[in-house]
């Protein structure tokens, strides 16, 4: 494996619901410390292809190779562990506990000892202590006492982000992590994806378009699962073809 | 262990120190080795309430705690009950033995019946585990030769316990017994529920779908934890044979499932304590109006619930928790003032 190879690397992945083909020979490479975004109408099948890769939905064809390893029949728990993370566009955490503890769980995760049921105490604390570096990373470092349900929706999305880094990933499936934000304030969602190590290649899925051309190095562009073309911004903004199915309306 | 960080860790949380609180702890043990000494003839009620209590904890790993919907845990109660019995006729009537044998068998069946239904949730998985307890029910009255059918398993003889302590007429023994077998689940429960194990299967009770984007594997980790709490009813079920001497088609029946149930929500779940409350409650409502007329205890009972599930989320622990909070809250104002 030289460096040079992408870290992830994906080949005619193909997925159908019935009759409608939601993922249509889909290829996409990812390169090690990547900022990719990903780009589409709605319906497009942008989280279909995020739950593709993470192995939430079983794909019908393709293969998705993690630093040279073909994790296509793996399950979503295995590919954690080769460090394919992502994140929801719908906040999807632990409500009653506190935000500490939300990544406390998957620091212990990771670390294997969530098997552990006796003589925890000193393990348990270094996932804690861990965790609240991790929120601090994230800027909300002083809400780690508080219970997820009576924190505001900007930091729970931050907190969201903060357990997929938590898992020290390779690769980061961001799935639009400014869904709700107001885009006045998406401005805290950019820093907070700023901050992240430089070193994890990160697809971000978006629909705040100033987010994606600020943030990506190359978008992507899907349309009916395909990809319809894949450059840098300035190009993208320009192209008259992504224009007419998806930017045209907002006039970018 | 290796160092889980290489970046400089943040504020460090400190370790939990002792705390006068944690006394408090100590309250039910001190309780029941009390009433062990002034509450002569009520040794063998004691004896009940606290296998009740075990039972009522092993559902609360379970249903409170991984959120594993069951409404057959009665299965793992009579298999125990079965089993002790069983061992103790046909192979060694060395009371430790039994009770391990019957916890480790009615463990397996949990691990086994496990693997099988809890890829589901929701009504699926209640109507699976019921189905499993009406299962074993159906064997149990069927293979008369091994457990007596609805004539239930007698002719139980058990050795002293440690070949030391005879299992006397006033219960004494047993009582003693059972609270020593109590309290070492008691702190078994209490280290995992604490547990980084624990943890993860209240993360999964809260929110399956998160602990997979995490890498947990949901379905072994609830496997673990439903063996683990059949496990334990099966101890449960094992001490009522034993200090009983005979087991009988109830305990594997539906209405066993439910009266623990009800002595969990009682008392409250996801707190172990609520288990002590909830099954002291109802057995000692069922021994007091049930002297007077066998409709009022159910009736007192329903009552009970009925206010309970309304109006105090918690169940009884709940409300404990109330008072203390409101009376220590006051403190601290007073103190700021």
């Amino acid at each position: 494996m030289s460096e040079a190879d992408p870290i992830l690397k994906v080949r005619g992945l193909c997925k159908n619901f019935g009759a409608l083909a939601v993922t249509q020979q889909v290829d996409l490479d990812l390169a090690r410390g990547a900022r990719l975004g990903l780009i589409g109408p709605n319906g497009a099948g942008k989280t279909t292809l995020v739950n593709l890769l993470t192995g939430m939905l079983s794909s019908d064809a393709g293969t998705i190779v993690v630093d040279g390893q073909n994790l296509e029949q793996a399950k979503p728990e295995t590919r954690v562990r080769h460090g394919l993370v992502r994140t929801h566009q719908i906040n999807t955490l632990l409500m009653e506990s506190s935000a500490r503890d939300n990544v406390a769980v998957a620091v212990a995760e990771r670390e294997n000892f969530a098997w552990r049921m006796l003589r925890f105490g000193r393990q348990w604390r270094a996932c804690q202590t861990e965790a609240q570096h991790y929120l601090e990373e994230m800027g909300i470092g002083h809400v780690g006492d508080r219970r997820v349900s009576q924190m505001p929706y900007g930091e729970q999305r931050l907190l969201e982000i903060a357990i997929g880094l938590s898992l020290k990933p390779r690769i980061l499936l961001l799935d639009e992590p400014a869904a709700g934000i107001p885009s006045t304030e998406a401005h805290v969602i950019h820093d907070a994806l700023e901050r992240l190590p430089r070193d994890i290649a990160i697809l971000l899925i978006e629909h705040d378009m100033d987010l994606v051309f600020k943030f990506a190095k190359e978008i992507v562009v899907l349309v009916t699962g395909r990809v319809l073309t894949r450059d840098v911004p300035a190009n993208i903004s320009a192209n008259a073809e992504v224009r007419s199915v998806y930017l045209g309306r907002s006039a970018v | 262990m290796t160092p889980i960080t290489q970046n400089p860790p943040a504020a460090a949380v400190p370790a939990q120190s002792f705390k006068p609180s944690m006394l408090w702890h100590a309250l039910p043990w001190a309780l029941a080795i009390g009433i062990y000494f002034i509450a002569d003839g009520y040794h063998g009620l004691g004896t009940n309430i606290m296998i009740w209590i075990l039972f009522a904890v092993s559902l609360d790993l379970a249903l409170g705690y991984g959120g594993i919907i069951t409404l057959g845990h009665a299965a793992f109660f009579g298999a125990g009950a079965y089993c002790a019995g069983i061992f103790a006729i046909h192979v060694n009537n060395d009371p430790l033995l039994g009770l391990l044998v019957a916890t480790l068998f009615a463990g397996l069946l949990g691990f086994i019946t496990g693997m099988l239904i809890l890829h589901t949730r929701g009504e699926t998985l209640l109507m699976l585990t019921l189905a499993i307890a009406a299962i074993l029910y159906e064997a149990a009255n069927h293979a008369r030769w091994l457990t007596g059918g609805d004539d239930g398993l007698s002719g139980i003889r058990v050795a002293p316990v440690l070949g030391l302590f005879r299992f006397d007429l006033w219960g004494k023994t047993a009582y003693l017994y059972t609270l020593s077998v109590l309290f070492v689940w008691f702190v078994i429960a209490f280290f995992v529920v604490r547990s980084p194990f624990g943890r993860s299967l209240d993360g999964i009770r809260q929110n399956a779908k998160r602990m997979r984007a995490i890498g947990t594997p949901v379905w072994w980790r609830l496997v673990a934890m439903y063996a683990l709490s059949a496990a334990m009813a099966g101890t449960a079920g094992a001490l009522m044979a034993q200090t009983t001497r005979i087991v009988g088609l109830s305990s594997l029946e539906l209405l066993t499932s439910g009266v623990v149930a009800v002595m969990l929500v009682l008392g409250g779940e996801r707190r172990l304590y609520g288990a002590f409350i909830g099954a002291t409650i109802y057995v000692i409502v069922q021994d007091l109006a049930g002297a007077i007329s066998p409709f009022i205890w159910m009736f007192v009972i329903g009552f009970l619930l009925i206010i309970i599930v309304l109006f105090f989320e918690g169940g009884l622990m709940g409300i404990i928790d109330d008072v203390v909070n409101r009376l220590k809250g006051r403190g601290r104002k007073d103190q700021r003032s």
